[in-house]
């Protein structure tokens, strides 16, 4: 880091994007570019955030939607480490199962999300089991991928000292994938936002998905555009804690 | 050096099958017939071109690797996988990255079960024996190349195994750095003569370290001469502009052309 102090300047160009966007939103109502009643000035849309965060309406929603996230990150993050651990050490396992992950990593939570309501009805098992479906890859592909990438000169090293199998796994092999794994949790971070609207689309009571699709059922378009915006921030905030734990993991990578 | 044989090599041989584009797999045959001797407490070299074998014996000596046939004899004994009796050093450092200085040296003793504080305490007298005591909370990217050899040389000595090997432990040192580190390296050795089996493609180093130098042949590799260096001891800097060093060197020449060793892939040598 070369200045303690903030640099203006530059924060200022950083942001410039957004507030260019942010103007044109603003302003492409209010001159008739866009049907008003369909895409309101920020400022309004703003206002309509307040006042849902301010009267406690949101509160339910933002925590049903973590709490969702919160599980299916959990839960990806165990099953892809494990998985994944476990692929990327054992060769066969993993020419095995490559193929078999590369194509599920396709298959999307928007078309899984039928067969989950199928199997599991309108219950939470389907909404979060949808977020770990749609996380889970990431991880465990990352995870794997981690492993194998392992300096095998390390490894050898180790070995050579006397060390057996165990001493290995849990004092090389493991803490060299730490920063691919972070990545990993990292990037399935975002896929859960993601995943969280589709799981509340339908069949939901409360979460940020449902405010988004139920306001624009019931013609509330500000409260729909607030939950949008709502989403976004919970993104930006889940990424920010996720590359800051990414960061603390590997920093001995910066070379 | 005594007269104990540490290492004893018999007819080793290790092939590896090579697979072309089609699938279709041949032999390559890189060591045959290897033998060896190295004594107890001796400082001894393996000089061969490039891709001649030299890393293979290591391995299996190491036991990294196995050998196809033949029979080696460490004290004795045959190898096992899992000893705790010999170290390595690595052309490329082989430090974990994550872990700093001090605790990069703790790892043989960590395998070896030995309690925190007398890790910390070997590891700390080791690391000042190669001069970086001031540099234990660091990490290995913060260290140039010659100080993370170093590293790596204190981490072996750290956990005093019986048998040091050495691959080309200098060959990616720049030229003034890797003069350095072959004079510490001697200082080092002169404090408990280990035994040492060094590998390298340069004869000026081989020279300079090695009571003596084993030369091999290459495909299939196998040890085509062995010559002692009766340089004095301890050998400092100065012992490179000497007389008796451009002698050995002048002698070492006109019997590898002698020996038709001096062929197109020995060039590595200069
Ligand atoms: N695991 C392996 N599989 C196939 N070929 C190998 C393997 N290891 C080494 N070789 C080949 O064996 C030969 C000797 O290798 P090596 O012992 O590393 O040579 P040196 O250390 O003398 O440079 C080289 O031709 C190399 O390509
Ligand atoms: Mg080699």
């Amino acid at each position: 880091m070369k200045t303690k102090n903030f640099d203006y300047k530059r924060i200022l160009i950083r942001i410039s994007g957004i507030i260019i966007f942010l103007v044109l939103w603003e302003i492409a109502p209010r001159l008739g570019w866009v049907d008003k009643v369909y895409l309101q000035p920020f400022s309004e849309d703003f206002l309509a955030l307040i006042e849902l965060v301010v009267s406690g309406k949101m509160l339910p929603h933002l925590l049903a939607s973590l709490q969702r996230i919160g599980l299916g990150l959990l839960l990806a993050t165990i099953i892809g480490i494990g998985l994944g651990l476990i692929v990327g050490y054992f060769q066969r396992i993993n020419e095995a199962l490559d193929l078999l992950f590369q194509l599920f990593r396709q298959v999307s939570a928007f078309a899984l999300f039928p067969v989950f309501i199928l199997f599991f009805g309108f219950s939470e098992v389907s909404k979060v089991g949808i977020i770990l479906w749609a996380s889970l890859w990431p991880v465990l592909l990352n995870t794997s991928s981690g492993v194998h990438d392992v300096d095998s000169v390390l490894i050898r090293s180790v070995k050579s000292m006397g060390a057996n199998k165990i001493y290995i796994f849990f004092r090389v092999i493991l803490p060299a994938t730490l920063p691919q794994i972070f990545t990993g949790i990292r990037l399935s971070g975002s896929y859960c936002v993601m995943a969280v609207v589709v799981a509340e689309m339908i069949g939901a009571k409360r979460g940020l998905g449902y405010l988004v699709f139920n306001s624009r059922e019931s013609f509330l378009y500000p409260n729909m555009y607030a939950g949008i915006i709502m989403l976004a921030i919970v993104g930006v905030v889940l990424n920010f804690i996720l590359v800051a734990v990414e960061k603390k993991f590997t920093s001995w990578k910066i070379a | 050096m005594t007269d104990i044989i540490k290492v004893r090599a018999r007819s080793v041989s290790r092939k590896f099958q090579l697979k072309n584009r089609q699938g279709k797999s041949r032999p390559l045959v890189v060591l045959e017939d290897f033998d060896l001797d190295l004594k107890e407490g001796e400082f001894l070299t393996l000089l061969g071109p490039s891709g001649c074998g030299k890393s293979t014996f290591l391995n299996i000596l190491a036991g990294l690797d196995k050998a196809d046939g033949g029979e080696i004899l460490v004290d004795g004994n045959p190898i096992e996988e899992h000893s705790f009796d010999r170290g390595i050093v690595f052309q490329s450092y082989a430090l974990l990255p994550w872990r700093t200085i001090l605790k990069n040296l703790e790892v043989g003793l960590e395998i070896r079960g030995i309690s925190k504080e007398e890790r910390r305490d070997i590891a700390r007298k080791n690391l000042e024996r190669v001069g970086l005591a001031a540099y234990e909370n660091q990490y290995p990217h913060q260290l140039s190349g010659g100080m993370k050899q170093r590293v790596a040389i204190a981490r072996v000595l750290a956990y005093d195994p019986g048998l040091l090997l050495m691959d080309e432990p200098f060959a990616a040192l720049d030229a003034q750095t890797r003069e350095d580190m072959q004079i510490e390296l001697l200082r080092i050795w002169e404090a408990d003569k280990k035994t040492i089996l060094f590998v390298t493609h340069s004869i000026d180093e081989a020279i300079l370290l090695s009571d003596r130098v084993a030369f091999m042949s290459t495909q299939p590799g196998r040890i085509r001469e062995i010559i002692e260096i009766d340089l004095p001891r301890p050998r400092t800097e100065e012992i490179r502009n000497s007389v008796e060093f451009s002698r050995i060197r002048k002698n070492l020449w006109s019997m590898l052309q002698d020996e038709a060793l001096l062929n197109q892939s020995y060039g590595a040598f200069i």
